[in-house]
């Protein structure tokens, strides 16, 4: 039973490792996702925002940007998440006094 | 559960430690427009500075520092302070969340996003801040500790 874990194990780093060669080279300007128009003929947002992002907000920080202007209604979302998490909390974790 | 005496050395040096933990999340928070960091980061900072303290003194400690009953309230501000950025937006006229309309004058609209952006961190910083130790308070009070 060992082996057949192990066995399964390698496939399955090989399958990875035969994937991730075909990964293109980071900061290569010629990648599809620094291109400016996507294969299916749409325009592709991330080139918009690493040429913009200063321009809009001042901000240097272009994570910062995009986490807080362009997709600020996702990050609410995250924050709203959390927050629901720590409410959850109080009901689940406190010990409260039964009365029967 | 077992008896445990106060350390009196962990206690100072976690009270010699947690201010700078505290400064550096405050860092982290408004630094972020220049560097990696942001609300959740230096949320979780600031919590970490005063879990510190709650771990290190116990319950009679933590009584003067952030108190049990303020986690949620805080919590509550955090999530108002975004919701409330983004609602003054739409009241002036424009989407969502469009920091370009909230009512800042004479700034051009490009540094309103920039101190949009910082106020909607501040409020990620401490809705995150307070749900943390709002967890481990909770997680305290069900264990019945000391």
């Amino acid at each position: 039973m060992k082996a057949l874990k192990i066995i399964i194990l390698i496939l399955f780093a090989s399958v990875l490792i035969y994937a991730a060669s075909d990964l293109p080279y980071r900061g290569d300007p010629d990648n599809l996702m620094h291109a400016e128009e996507s294969i299916t003929g749409t325009t592709v947002v991330g080139s918009y925002v690493i040429q913009e992002a200063y321009n809009d907000a001042k901000t240097p920080n272009i994570v910062t940007v995009i986490l807080g202007d362009y997709r600020s209604i996702d990050t609410f979302g995250e924050q709203v998440v959390v927050f629901t998490a720590g409410l959850i909390t109080i009901l689940i974790l406190r010990n409260r006094r039964r009365v029967v | 559960m077992r008896h445990q005496d106060e350390s009196p050395i962990v206690l100072l040096g976690s009270r010699l430690l947690t201010p700078y933990i505290m400064l550096f999340g405050w860092y982290v928070i408004f630094f972020g427009h220049y560097s990696p960091g942001g609300g959740f980061q230096g949320g979780t900072l600031l919590a970490a500075s005063v879990l510190l303290i709650r771990i290190s003194g116990g319950r009679r400690v933590s009584r003067l520092q952030i108190q049990e009953f303020a986690t949620t309230p805080l919590a509550v501000i955090g999530v108002i302070i975004y919701f409330a950025t983004g609602l003054v937006a739409m009241l002036m006229g424009g989407y969502f969340l469009d920091y370009e309309l909230l009512p800042f004058t004479g700034m051009e609209p490009a540094m309103v996003r920039y101190w949009g952006i910082l106020i909607i961190e501040v409020g990620i910083g401490l809705a995150v801040m307070a749900i943390l130790v709002m967890i481990y308070d909770n997680m305290v009070k069900g264990e019945d500790y000391a």
